[in-house]
């Protein structure tokens, strides 16, 4: 197992915590004793523009962004963003996408349109998808802005990584105060992603 | 130390640290602001933001004279601005260790232009540093700063967006015992006066230091040969060394660690091995030129792009001219997500004010650089840091004075203190009758919120004495200095509309603190709604462009406005733009 690169790519929004998200990822993989690179832009395009981070893992890895078409897992934050970023995936990759949509300014103004049944399209190129109402999840949790950590749940359950690292690397990351809430969330986003296999 | 994942900043902040660096100085920007940040997180380390780059490296070299190792920091086009003291310094040399680390923007992710800063090293005669990661990253800043003394040269270290922003698994060394004693005076004018008599012996020093480097650099570990199958060579360096070996893993690689100057003897012996072979980096055939005038054949920029990042896909592309077979492609367009103000961001108004007017906007760079976008669309001009004033000067000293009057020059509250104070002072001193606006946020926000001279704290959160834009306005001649408030759309627009008209130099300051900035006392409002039976779907509140608004366009006849409780912080100005009284305060329950 451990000789193949693995390739992650977490799509969203500008603001929606997704350098966190990649940053947990990235430590938990190195923890688990994987060579890790992770690759993101920051700058203008943070400002609620577009945002995509790399992540791969494996035995040696070299270049920290990923070849289009060599994409084996998405996990997306918001829905428009997810299938945006569809091309980067090969054939059979796996798609995890928070059921959320947040309209871009051309749509806002009216005068470009939203995609139309956006999770339909993506589970049709991509059968092995889970799309999961990350709010609602977090919510459950009791906090909503624990939202990335609960997709990171669900994501969780499509890589060989003992879950002690995840708890270890949150209780590094997130700030003591939020520790259960954030832990709570991903248990829960884990279980609903287990629920619908 | 225990193995961890750092950015290639992150790095190099720890390389300078157990370097013994005393003192680092930097002016923020995208990809080079986090080192410094990092930096002041050692104690052990001065760090301060400078109010440009040019300072920075000024501070820096002062505090190498003075017997400490130093470390400036600076994105690629930050570099042109500190150019003048940078080739002298080649000329000089250091006491302590010097390191500028220059974090260039291939794909101008976020940047004006693509500059390739290895040319700067050729140009000022200084060797160049160029780690493939943050392992390298980390061990080269400790590398430079030994070599910067050992040959007594300014050393550059550069990093790509790719390097800068990328993380990868380091090692951690401890901190040299090296010669990072406290500092002590040592005159020596024949080194650092550099009068012509004096510039002139330095002159023949700065090129024998090049030609010992080169054969040096030879022998170094850092220059390193990569046995593979024997068929191709690779020459590169920098992140192009991992697009290299993703792409060609089986090739022998010559990877270059030092890229001024190049190793030549060690570049000889090594082509003479292949019938072909490859220089692969990224912009300007930088090693390529200087290979092929060593009368060797290789492939380069015959084959890669000059233009934008190399990546794993474009290199692939370039040598086997086979294109990426996407699995799958989106059938329809889908809607581009370009950045935007933040909701409740302080410059909004002002855009919408200044087209409204009509004005031609001289604009500069920062957050309110999005004044450019749809539906703002009110700013005609972005060169770099601070030309929005002296591009207005110029500007108005070509137009008859009727038109004069639309010229409008925009500049942050940091990129005024900059360089922007100095484009004023010519405005003032050379009679130019533009507008000058700045629009003071209390911070430097596009960068991720940076202190600055203007916000009253330094990089380490100390409070310090904050400038005084008005009286530094007036203490350079300006007559007429106005203060508005952003948020009162109607001042803000007849204040400049007045302004406009006046056939003198006027500074107007919009002072409003950045929605983001945490410790000022931003409160955020409750949330406003749009009354939908109030609502006529005028569109008049989409013209601000706030995120928040949205446009339900099967809502009534026309279509109506709402708005978004989760991104709308309460500003209050979609409410002064509707005329049919329809925006108010949510209310909750
Ligand atoms: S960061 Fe501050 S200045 Fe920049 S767009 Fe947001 S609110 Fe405006
Ligand atoms: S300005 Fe007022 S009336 Fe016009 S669309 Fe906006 S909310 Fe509706
Ligand atoms: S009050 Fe209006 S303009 Fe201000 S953030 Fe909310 S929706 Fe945007």
């Amino acid at each position: 197992m451990k000789d193949k690169v693995t390739n992650i790519l977490i799509s969203g929004v500008g603001g929606q915590g997704i350098l966190l998200a990649s940053e947990v990822l990235s430590e938990v993989l190195m923890l688990a004793g994987y060579d890790v690179k992770k690759s993101e832009i920051h700058g203008m395009a943070q400002r609620g523009g577009s945002v995509v981070s790399h992540i791969r893992y494996g035995a040696k890895v070299f270049s920290s962004i990923i070849p289009e078409g060599q994409g084996d897992i998405l996990l997306g934050f918001e829905l428009l963003e997810t299938y945006r970023y569809l091309p980067l995936l090969r054939q059979g990759a796996k798609v995890v996408a928070n059921d959320l949509k947040i309209l871009p300014p051309p749509v806002t103004l009216g005068r470009e349109k939203y995609p139309e049944n956006i999770p339909q399209k993506i589970r049709q190129a991509f059968p092995d998808t889970l799309v999961m109402d990350g709010l609602a999840v977090a919510s459950r949790a009791g906090n909503p802005r624990t939202a990335n950590i609960a997709l990171l749940g669900a994501l969780s359950t499509a890589l060989p990584i003992e879950t002690s690292y995840w708890y270890e690397t949150l209780q590094k990351m997130v700030p003591e105060r939020f520790l259960e809430v954030n832990i709570k969330a991903f248990d829960l986003g884990r279980q609903t992603a287990a629920s619908q296999i | 130390m225990k193995r961890t994942m750092l950015s290639g900043n992150e790095a190099i902040a720890r390389g300078a640290f157990e370097a013994g660096v005393k003192v680092a100085s930097a002016y923020p920007g995208t990809p080079s602001t986090e080192i410094l940040e990092n930096i002041a997180r050692y104690s052990t380390i001065d760090a301060s933001w400078a109010p440009n780059e040019k300072v920075a490296l000024e501070v820096g070299i002062g505090a190498s004279f003075g017997g400490g190792r130093a470390l400036v920091a600076m994105k690629h086009v930050g570099v042109n601005v500190a150019a003048d003291p940078l080739f002298t310094l080649s000329y000089t040399g250091v006491r302590g260790g010097l390191v500028l680390v220059t974090a260039d923007d291939p794909e101008l992710h976020s940047s004006q232009n693509e500059q390739d800063n290895r040319n700067y090293a050729k140009f000022a005669k200084i060797p160049m540093f160029e780690p493939s990661d943050s392992q390298e990253a980390l061990d080269f800043t400790r590398l430079a700063l030994e070599v910067s003394e050992r040959f007594d040269t300014p050393v550059m270290l550069r990093t790509t967006t790719r390097i800068s922003h990328s993380k990868s698994v380091v090692e951690p060394g401890e901190p040299a015992a090296g010669p990072s004693t406290a500092g002590c005076i040592e005159k020596n004018p024949a080194k650092f006066v550099m009068l012509p008599g004096n510039a002139r012996k330095r002159h023949t020093v700065v090129e024998e230091r090049l030609r010992s480097m080169e054969e040096w650099a030879c022998h170094q570990s850092f220059n390193r040969i990569e046995v593979g199958e024997g068929k191709v060579g690779v020459i590169t360096s920098g992140v192009s060394y991992l697009y290299a070996k993703e792409i060609l893993p089986d090739a022998d690689i010559l990877k270059l660690g030092l890229v001024y100057p190049l190793p030549k003897q060690l570049i000889r012996d090594f082509a003479s091995r292949y019938d072909t072979l490859y220089v692969i980096e990224e912009l300007d055939p930088f090693i390529e030129e200087q290979v092929r005038a060593l009368g060797i054949a290789v492939h380069g920029k015959d084959l890669l792009p000059i233009c934008g990042e190399l990546t794993p896909a474009r290199l692939n592309k370039a040598l086997t001219a086979k294109d990426v077979q996407n699995y799958f492609v989106p059938s329809e367009p889908l809607p581009n997500r370009p950045p935007n103000m933040c909701p409740g961001c302080p410059h909004r108004s002002i855009f919408y004010s200044l087209n409204r007017l009509k004005a031609f906007v001289t604009g500069d760079i920062g957050c309110y650089t999005l004044g450019f976008m749809e539906p703002l669309s009110a700013m005609d001009t972005c060169i770099c840091m601070g030309a929005s004033i002296g591009n207005a000067t110029g500007m108005t000293k070509v137009l008859d004075p009727e038109e004069a009057r639309r010229v409008v020059a925009v500049i942050g509250d940091s990129t005024f203190l900059h360089t922007g104070i100095n484009g004023l002072m010519d405005m003032v001193y050379n009679k130019s009758t533009a507008t000058v606006l700045i629009l003071d946020n209390r911070i430097t926000a596009m960068t991720g919120r940076q202190e600055n001279p203007g916000s009253g704290y330094t990089l380490m959160g100390e409070e310090t004495t904050r400038i005084d834009l008005e009286a530094l306005c007036r203490s350079v001649g300006v007559k007429h200095v106005t203060v508005i408030d952003p948020y009162d759309i109607e001042h803000t627009r007849n204040v400049i509309k007045t302004e406009m008209q006046r056939p003198e130099v006027s500074v107007v300051i919009a002072r409003r603190p950045c929605m983001l900035v945490k410790r000022d006392p931003v409160k955020r409002q409750p949330s406003l709604a749009v009354d939908a039976d109030k609502c006529t779907g005028c569109r008049a509140c989409l013209q601000l462009g706030c995120p928040a608004i949205e446009w339900q366009p099967d809502a009534g006849d026309k279509g109506k406005a709402v708005i978004n409780p989760l991104l709308c912080c309460g500003c209050g100005l979609c409410s002064q733009m509707c005329h049919f009284d329809a925006i108010g305060v949510r209310h909750e329950g």
